[in-house]
């Protein structure tokens, strides 16, 4: 029976990582074709690096992550002390909204970005991504600063008030001390989703510029290249690492926000 | 007394259409040790709230030192507050956490760290100062949230329930440590709590409230044995509250037997209530007592005995040194000075309740 289980669950793990896994070795192969193992090589990573355009879209993925982050928890922040401050029937209404985005499937938000663009007249380029990136990182930002938000007892802001602290000296010497394990993961799963995503980037982006994962989609499109294995590697270890500092950025006695 | 630093003037707050104050007016002196009484929703704590400036009233004026602060911030108050779950910045160490309010004010370097020193050395936590909050006691957490109030020198200190979440020894322990901070610092505490005994032994006055009214206020012999109503002669300690009758002055109907009893103006053939507290009732011979009766009850207390007496209908609560079994007939006899007379409640926030702590 326990010998049962185990192959349950190897099982269940290679369905999940077979094709990643397929991906990874193939990233290694010095053959290029995908059916024959050709021996060990880094030789496609080495020219991912010399590819000027992949640079410059890398550059451009790290960018928007980087900036689109940092404003969606500067934003998701702002929002989760407003909304600690509104009665609790206000409170619960609008966290419902705010966690309908993250259900929305991605491409329902991404055509309707695109639609609200075009209806402003907004120029499709680096900042129509921007801003939505930003748009479905905030959600994100709020899902992980709230529960240290509740957990934030009141009395203690009174008590930096009490002892003479403006509102702003409470806010930054208080409150956000406590709430940085909530804001730092917050950040951390922003800058994740951001750098993961493809379909709304798509619908947004306009042509001439691109983030990786439509670098990808059109140099796939083309045909093969196994610079494009490597590529995707790097991007699935790089989430892969994001995700674990996610998770390890609250402290030890918070249940994991994932 | 001493002179007047605070007064609460007609003072009326509401949360969400229910009243919590209704018109209270209260006068702090100064060097006092007032402590606010009061089962959970009375008001207590809303009127410490707004003393601190965290709650502004609905209506009516605070006047601090003869200055109006009614809209006074909290921050730009000469009062500092230790808070219920003691509050400390919980990723400061112990020194930074008291030199919080000191930094603020832009004090110098030497003067916070003496002002350490001292605060901690009051509070019986020397060498504490680079301790993380996390890591001490409830007790001592406490003592730091205290150390951090006074350092700032205020003319009144608040405290909510501050001993609240402590054990019964350590409770008792705190009670004392209050007492002898406040001698030393000779300020004015203002302590909220609902706990009767608490009040009783460290309080110059007690201020006893209930549902948004202030019921009776007094020092605490006064406010234990001459209470004003029902009410406060319930909330403060176990008593004998009896349905009576006053005959004349000086004379009252109890139970359908005439006692001897010291208060007058109260007119003749008017209904009263009476009360007398456990402690006061001396159980005799049968022939000697004023009413008969028989013990139903009785239960070792540690310092006395308590039993429970039924005589002429009704169940008299008794705490005696001396044990009388259980069914053994017995009289029973009260000083005239131990009686005390009420008048029948007016409204109901004066009726006796059943207390739950």
């Amino acid at each position: 029976m326990k010998f049962a289980k185990k192959i349950y669950v190897a099982l269940i793990f290679l369905f999940l990582y077979a094709p990643i896994g397929t991906l990874i070795v193939l990233s290694f192969n010095a053959s290029k074709t995908r059916s024959k193992w050709g021996g060990f090589t880094v030789k496609w990573y080495v020219s991912l690096f010399q590819d000027e355009t992949i640079l410059q879209a890398l550059g451009m993925t790290l960018l928007i992550a980087l900036l689109s982050a940092l404003a969606a928890t500067v934003i998701g922040t702002i929002s989760c002390v407003a909304m600690n401050n509104m009665k609790r029937r206000t409170r619960a209404v609008l966290m419902g909204v705010t966690n309908i985005p993250m259900l929305n499937a991605d491409i329902v938000t991404g055509i309707s970005l695109m639609l609200l663009f075009i209806s402003f007249g907004l120029r499709f380029g680096f900042g129509t991504i921007l801003l939505s990136h930003i748009t479905f990182n905030i959600p994100y930002v709020i899902l992980c600063i709230m529960p240290k938000m509740k957990q934030f007892n009141p009395s203690v802001y009174e008590a930096a008030l009490d002892l003479g602290a403006s509102h702003i000296t409470a806010f930054f010497k208080v409150m956000l001390p406590d709430l940085a394990p909530g804001i730092l993961s917050g950040f951390l799963m922003a800058f994740t989703m951001s750098l993961d995503d493809f379909i709304i980037t798509h619908f947004t982006k306009g042509a001439g510029i691109d983030t990786l994962s439509t670098k990808i989609y059109t140099e796939v499109k083309k045909g093969i290249k196994p610079e494009m294995y490597a590529l995707s590697t790097i991007i699935f270890v790089t989430v892969l690492v994001l995700l674990f500092l996610v998770n390890a950025a609250p402290d030890k006695k918070q249940d994991a926000v994932l | 007394m001493q002179k007047e630093l605070i007064k609460l003037e007609h003072i009326s707050k509401s949360f969400d259409g229910q009243m919590v104050l209704d018109d209270l007016s209260l006068n702090i002196h100064e060097n006092e040790f007032m402590t606010l009484l009061g089962p959970s929703g009375c008001g207590k704590t809303t009127t410490l709230r707004i003393l601190g400036g965290f709650v502004n009233p609905d209506t009516g004026k605070v006047i601090f030192d003869g200055a109006d602060i009614t809209n006074v911030p909290p921050n730009k108050r000469h009062l500092n507050t230790v808070f219920q779950k003691y509050a400390l910045f919980t990723h400061m160490t112990i020194a930074e956490n008291i030199a919080f309010g000191l930094k603020i004010k832009n004090k110098p370097k030497s003067y916070i760290d003496d002002k350490i020193k001292y605060a901690l050395k009051l509070v019986n936590l020397e060498g504490y100062e680079k301790r993380m909050p996390d890591s001490l006691s409830g007790g001592q957490q406490q003592r730091i949230a205290i150390a951090r109030a006074i350092v700032n020198e205020p003319k009144v200190l608040l405290l909510d329930e501050p001993l609240g979440a402590l054990d019964l020894k350590l409770r008792q322990e705190m009670q004392y440590e209050l007492i002898r901070m406040k001698n030393e610092l000779g300020i004015t505490f203002i302590y909220v709590t609902h706990d009767q005994e608490e009040a009783l032994t460290m309080s110059d006055t007690i201020v006893v409230m209930n549902q948004g009214y202030i019921q009776q206020i007094g020092s605490p012999e006064s406010i234990y044995n001459e209470p004003e109503n029902a009410f406060v002669a319930d909330f403060i300690g176990d008593s004998n509250i009896i349905a009576a009758t006053m005959i004349q002055d000086k004379l009252v109907e109890i139970l359908g037997a005439r006692f001897a009893c010291v208060d007058t103006g109260f007119g003749t053939k008017k209904p009263v209530d009476v009360v007398i507290r456990p402690e006061d009732v001396e159980l005799v011979e049968p022939e000697c007592g004023t009413i008969k009766g028989v013990v139903t009850h009785l239960i070792f207390k540690g310092v006395h005995y308590e039993m429970e007496v039924m005589a002429n209908g009704f169940e008299w609560l008794v705490h005696s040194t001396v044990l009388s079994p259980v069914g053994k007939e017995v009289g029973i006899k009260v000083d005239p000075f131990n009686i005390q007379i009420m008048n029948k409640p007016e409204s109901e926030d004066e009726e006796a309740i059943a207390i739950e702590i």
